[in-house]
């Protein structure tokens, strides 16, 4: 779960927290033994529908304003460490 | 003085801007370093706007509905003149290149932006202690906290730092931490404001809200910050909603700023599962106390003898959304703080590759909060786990909001208490998790359902401490603002608490 999260924890913090997630789920126990087969799975509160709009070109955010944000910048474009050659 | 007060007075020429600014910020350097109400205060960008306001009253320009009004910004909101934080070292020192449609509008307004204020981070909490850069204090016993996640917009609204407030509210993050500093917040309806630059926790339940000293200030800011924006698709026209909202009238007259009309034949539902339980209503939630279960009946008893017509009403499921609301929205928190990686905005800590800089700087950037629920969201959403938890949860929000949607056929409005404890001594819930959630028992179902509410003062508890009572309505209910039946139902709970 970690791994999927991009998180690194110690031995400690992982005792701690699986204590404090199973507190969480067992609350839910209500929600989980939930016997509503007649209602639709609610994502949202008010329905969505497509919103379109007319494809006109519009001004965007400055490149150079956005890329002084960035932690590393090089050339115009956001720098970042090798992605090649990893395990997925 | 109110948020309205100012406003006419900057506008007649009668007080400028910078005097008022400067009262406020005179306050500020008297009390923010015991408050902490405040990440960031924007003096001298305050000082600058203070200075455009004056000028254009010299002009005879009109200068907006806010003009001159000193208001906190919550730090999740976009700044592009300061910089938003979300109260996270992943996002220290981050100076946003654009400001967020409600932060633009408060300028357009006339509006004086006078800082950014504290929450817990990534407005994950109920206490604001869960900020990365220390609690904010509850200026009514620094020794409490405010409330959260937006406590530092309660905290400065309550300390007279400034008349109005901008919070957010996911679960009850305007509303607890208005009821804990006795100031007014409202939860709009979602869609009602627009998200834009509003920096995402749980996208299907964040909604900008007011925070204000009286009910009538409180609309007077919504006014201005309500309305459809074509950079936010689930931000709705209010005119759109009229004919599909029994409670609303009028949708299209004149706004009407200050004290709206009575609350003569509304019919009001006593929530009582949230209500710590009513005579012939089965048991409530646990942990609404006694001294703020007693103010809510009080509150009762007072729009009764206002004219409303009053009785108690059981929503059953409402017992199912402290639950579900921490199933849904860790999961949706884990899907949008994935974009804190280290690449584009914020914090970076170098590693080997892209992973590994990814888990570098998410383990150093994340509070144990925020990292507790983006686990728990990654847990509901893997295979094997998210038909028994997320997909179940959002079966609990279709029926939160139907049985809703029904007790709205019989009631106008529905009322309960905003929080089920006053303001608690800092540390007092950071060790125990579900006590800590608890807080959020009588706020979460309107974000579940989409629907708006509102806190408003009503007396205090045993400890002295004000008490908020909740007044809950169906879809649009805020509509107009200032004028319908949630708004005049609000106005009368303050002129019943009043002195």
């Amino acid at each position: 779960m970690a791994g999927l999260a991009r998180l690194r924890f110690t031995d400690d913090e992982l005792d701690e927290l699986t204590g404090q997630l199973a507190a969480v789920l067992g609350h839910a126990a209500d929600v989980e033994a939930l016997d509503i087969a007649d209602l639709v799975a609610r994502v949202h509160p008010m329905g969505l529908g497509d919103v379109t709009r007319p494809d006109e070109v519009r001004p965007s955010l400055d490149r150079d304003q956005v890329l002084a944000q960035a932690p590393v910048a090089e050339s115009g474009r956001f720098r970042v460490p090798p992605v090649l050659g990893e395990a997925p | 003085m109110t948020a309205l007060a100012v406003a006419e007075a900057v506008a007649a020429g009668e007080r400028s801007a910078r005097s008022v600014l400067e009262e406020h910020l005179d306050r500020i350097a008297g009390r923010e370093p015991e408050i902490h109400a405040f990440n960031w205060v924007m003096a001298a960008e305050a000082r600058a706007a203070a200075a455009e306001i004056d000028a254009a009253v010299a002009r005879g320009e009109a200068p907006g509905p806010l003009a001159g009004v000193p208001v906190a910004v919550k730090d999740n909101l976009c700044t592009r003149d300061a910089p938003t934080t979300c109260s996270s070292r992943i996002l220290e020192g981050w100076r946003p290149p654009y400001d967020a449609t409600a932060v633009q509008r408060l300028r357009a307004a006339g509006a004086v932006i006078v800082g950014k204020t504290n929450l817990d981070e990534f407005a994950m909490g109920s206490s604001t202690e869960g900020s990365a850069f220390g609690p904010t204090r509850n200026p009514h016993d620094p020794s409490r906290v405010p409330g959260g996640s937006s406590g530092g917009s309660a905290a400065a609204v309550a300390a007279g730092f400034a008349p109005l407030a901008l919070g957010s509210d996911t679960g009850g993050s305007v509303r607890q931490p208005a009821a804990l500093c006795g100031v007014v917040g409202l939860k709009p309806t979602y869609g009602s404001v627009s998200r834009y630059g509003l920096v995402a926790f749980a996208s299907s339940l964040d909604q900008i809200g007011p925070i204000a000293a009286s009910v009538a200030d409180a609309a007077a800011l919504f006014r201005v910050i309500s309305g459809p924006d074509p950079l936010d698709s689930t931000c709705f026209d209010p005119a759109a909603l009229a004919a599909g909202n029994p409670t609303a009238e009028g949708q299209n007259g004149e706004d009407r700023p200050g004290v709206p009309e009575g609350v003569e034949g509304l019919r009001i539902g006593v929530l009582a599962e949230l209500c710590g339980g009513l005579a012939g209503n089965g048991p409530g939630v646990e942990g609404v106390a006694a001294d703020v279960a007693a103010r809510t009946d009080e509150a009762v008893t007072a729009l009764e003898a206002a004219g409303a017509a009053v009785e108690a009403v059981s929503v059953p499921s409402v017992r199912l959304g402290l639950s579900a609301y921490y199933l849904i929205a860790p999961a949706e928190a884990s899907s949008n703080l994935a974009r804190y990686d280290g690449v584009r905005y914020g914090l970076r800590v170098e590693g080997a590759t892209a992973a590994e800089m990814n888990v570098n700087t998410r383990t150093a950037g994340f509070g144990a909060e925020v990292k507790r629920r983006i686990m728990l969201g990654t847990y509901v959403l893997s295979a094997g786990y998210y038909d028994a938890f997320y997909a179940k949860a959002l079966r609990a929000r279709a029926l939160i909001r139907r049985e809703l949607d029904e007790a709205y056929e019989r009631f106008d409005l529905l009322v309960c208490p905003t929080a089920p404890t006053t303001a608690f001594e800092l540390g007092a819930k950071t060790a125990d998790l579900l006590s800590m959630y608890l807080n959020d028992v009588c706020t979460i179902p309107s974000n579940l359902a989409g629907h708006p509410a509102i806190s408003v003062p009503f007396g205090a508890g045993d400890d002295g401490l004000p008490v908020g009572v909740q007044v809950m309505g169906p879809a649009g209910a805020e509509h107009p603002a200032g004028r319908s039946p949630l708004w005049r139902a609000a106005a009368a709970l303050e002129r019943a608490a009043a002195p």
